[in-house]
């Protein structure tokens, strides 16, 4: 590994893609494919975290980020115990630093948090000794979705730069836009969003990325169209009259997705809200929708990321 | 007869612009000769304090304090709150009612003034509260409570949001000459938000708050005092829109008056930085533009008082994800340094910025404090004007550290404060 000694990764946490360099970036990626190949033999498992101890603490629901992060620390030979703490039946915010310092008593390696609030991810990893990665905190940042965004299309384009990319549905609630945009931006992507005015934040245009409120025209000539998940909870809000009505300006169907390029790639960080935020035809089209494969790079890139932080270099470079 | 002769000081006072160098004579709590004769008649028994030059002022009256006593003394009881003022020059400080329980009854506006006494470092005065529980809907007995020493009402840090319970607690008000606090924020539109609306907010991903909230709801009373004639503060104004807004309410002649906090003339939303709890206050912080325009507001006169907002809160209550950590900082101790910034940086005139501090909230509060007149109380504070040094928290009578402030280098330090003639605190460098 030696483009690993030249470009050591000097982050204790992973606590967002604010703050990573694309050199680090490409780093993660780099190694992450090496994972993917691993993943697709029938040995698995790797004993690179062997003897490590890693908690996916989770304060919100999540099947998929959970069940991702465990198969990855177990892939790679690590001891991976789920935590799921209700944030509603305890007094908010009081049980994060407890559980921290409880946890930390006891000699963790790596703990993978989700919380329902921006920035308590941060600090949580202000209190514990262990690394810590971010599964998404608030309408923050879900750096490891945004990598493992990236390791897809890099597959299929070889490369970010130089990309089209259209974000689009609730951008204001999404923190896999914030981390995607930031992502993008870094690697030299051109970004836009598509969404309602209802469902963008205020001066979104300051973090790199043009607005559009037309999905036609979002997504002309794009070589990527990125589609979110329509939280149920924004659903009756507000933000816009009806399902329905969303639908037809804002759901991915073929005939919006004939603006894009013929080959442009149709993702979703899933799981997919059918006949809200996206087609059905569209999503389970392989040809176009590459929404199991952002699944299947989840993997890699969460191994990559625990082994960048819980393996020191020089570790690395022996083995 | 206990009495104190201060010598060789800079007086100054905001009322008659006096600003010379002289002695100052207090005698049995009162200020009894100011200037050159005031030696002459200090009795030979009189406590003699050389003041070397440094200026003397009326103490500071600060008329935004968020007491914790009753309800939650562990953060910071009557006593300490006391101390701190005394240790920031403030000589006269009016408590908010969002104690526990609230300040909503008679029988609570007397136990306040009742401990006030007892504790009696400092001249301590209450908002008593608008609205029974601060939820909007009942109005307090005001008469009532005015008659028992309440300096005016306010539903604290929430607003009187409902436009008719508004236009009736400035009616009601007005027969007693009340004044009406508002917390200028319109809630719904606020809708829990713990970030100003713009680029900080959406890269924290905060749940944030449009600026508008307070201009709206300010200008939405700006019409009802115009309808009732009720007087009218609004608190800790901090947006560009609701000072020019206020500006031209004066203009027009509506009885209208308000403040800011050191906060807001200081810093900007940028405090925040990696969710810095220390920086969620209410109203949050705003823009750089918001920051300068409360800067001109005190310079042009359409801010009339400075006030500490003081906040304490313990570290359980800070320790916290962002949005659910507990708004505010701690401010009776900065008070004078961080308003005396204005005129070390900011280009306004010394008596200017006292003015703010004293007769600005005496004036709005119709207390015949903050002057540096004879028969006037002794509620004096003596100061280095341009004295360097670090806030330092650590060094706090406060026990909350909650202060975005600490390290920050100021100018300008509190030596000693009087309450009453009587000396309520010493600093070391005295």
């Amino acid at each position: 590994m030696d483009t690993f000694s030249a470009r050591p990764f000097r982050h204790r946490h992973l606590l967002g893609i604010d703050g990573l360099s694309a050199a680090e970036i490409g780093l993660i990626l780099d190694l992450a494919e090496g994972y993917v190949e691993q993943n697709r033999q029938d040995d698995k498992r790797r004993a690179v975290l062997r003897g490590r101890t890693i908690v996916n603490l989770f304060f919100e629901n999540s099947t998929r980020t959970r069940t991702s992060f465990e198969l990855a620390g177990k892939r790679l030979g690590a001891d991976v115990i789920n935590m799921s703490v209700d944030g509603t039946s305890l007094k908010k915010g009081e049980s994060l630093l407890d559980t921290a310092m409880t946890l930390n008593a006891m000699h963790l390696d790596a703990l993978v948090v989700r919380h329902h609030e921006s920035g308590a991810v941060q600090l949580l990893s202000q209190k514990v000794n262990c690394a810590v990665l971010n599964g998404g905190d608030g309408t923050h940042e879900h750096p490891t979705q945004a990598l493992l965004d990236a390791l897809t299309i890099r597959r299929h384009r070889g490369e970010l730069k130089g990309l089209t990319v259209a974000i689009c549905g609730d951008i204001l609630h999404s923190r896999v836009a914030r981390s995607n945009i930031a992502l993008l931006n870094i690697m030299g992507a051109r970004v836009r969003v598509v969404a309602p005015r209802t469902l963008l934040p205020s001066e979104i245009d300051r973090l790199g990325v043009e607005i559009f409120h037309d999905m036609k025209r979002g997504l002309a000539d794009v070589d990527i169209v990125m589609m979110l998940r329509l939280q149920s909870e924004r659903m009756n809000s507000n933000f816009f009259p009806s399902v329905r009505e969303y639908f037809h300006f804002f759901g991915l169907d073929a005939e919006k997705l004939a603006r894009a390029k013929p080959d442009a790639l149709v993702m979703h960080p899933g799981p997919i809200n059918r006949g809200v935020e996206i087609d059905s035809e569209i999503a389970d089209d392989i040809g176009r929708s590459v929404i199991q494969e952002q699944v299947e790079m989840g993997v890699a890139v969460r191994m990559a990321c625990l082994d960048l932080l819980l393996t020191k270099p020089d570790q690395r470079n022996e083995s | 007869m206990p009495s104190t002769l201060l010598k060789g000081a800079r007086l100054l006072d905001p009322w008659t612009s006096l600003d010379t160098v002289g002695d100052l004579l207090a005698v049995n709590g009162f200020i009894t000769a100011i200037g050159a004769d005031a030696a002459g008649q200090a009795p030979a028994d009189a406590v003699i304090v050389e003041c070397a030059g440094h200026c003397l002022a009326p103490g500071l009256v600060d008329m935004r304090v968020h007491l914790r006593e009753p309800g939650h003394e562990h953060v910071e009881s009557l006593a300490v709150s006391s101390q701190a003022a005394a240790a920031g020059g403030i000589t006269s400080l009016v408590g908010l009612p969002d104690t526990e329980p609230v300040l909503d009854d008679v029988a609570l506006v007397e136990f306040i003034t009742r401990r006030a006494q007892k504790v009696g470092l400092v001249n301590i005065y209450a908002f008593a509260a608008a609205t029974r529980g601060l939820q909007g809907k009942e109005l307090t007995e005001m008469g009532l409570m005015a008659a028992a020493g309440a300096v005016g009402f306010t539903d604290g840090t929430r607003a009187i949001a409902d436009a008719l319970t508004m236009r009736r607690a400035l009616s009601y008000a007005r027969t007693f000459d009340a004044l009406i606090v508002q917390h200028p924020e319109e809630p719904r539109l606020a809708n829990g938000g713990a970030a100003t609306e713009g680029e900080v907010a959406t890269r924290l991903g905060l749940p944030s708050m449009p600026a508008a909230a307070e201009i709206m709801m300010i200008e939405r009373d700006l019409h009802l005092v115009e309808l009732t004639g009720g007087r009218y503060h609004a608190a800790h104004v901090s947006t560009e829109a609701a000072i020019a807004a206020i500006r031209k309410a004066k203009a027009r002649g509506l009885p209208v008056t308000c403040d800011t906090a050191p906060q807001y003339f200081l810093l900007n939303e940028t405090a925040i930085g990696d969710y810095r709890t220390f920086a969620k206050l209410s109203p949050p912080l705003r823009s750089e533009g918001d920051r300068r325009a409360v800067v001109e507001g005190l310079k042009d006169g359409t801010i009339d008082a400075i006030a500490s907002d003081h906040a304490p809160q313990d570290q359980d209550a800070k320790r916290l994800p962002y949005a659910s950590a507990e708004p505010g900082m701690v401010g009776l101790e900065t008070l004078l340094p961080l308003s005396l910034s204005l005129h070390h940086d900011a280009g306004l005139p010394l008596l200017k910025v006292l003015r703010k501090l004293t007769q600005g909230p005496a004036d709005i509060l119709r207390l015949p404090i903050g002057r540096l007149a004879v028969g006037a109380p002794a509620d004096l504070v003596l100061f280095d004007l341009d004295r360097p040094w670090r806030i330092d928290v650590g060094a706090f009578k406060s026990k909350a550290r909650n202060t975005l402030f600490d390290g920050h280098p100021v100018q300008g330090k509190v030596l000693r404060t009087l309450v009453a003639g009587r000396m309520a605190h010493i600093a070391p460098e005295a």
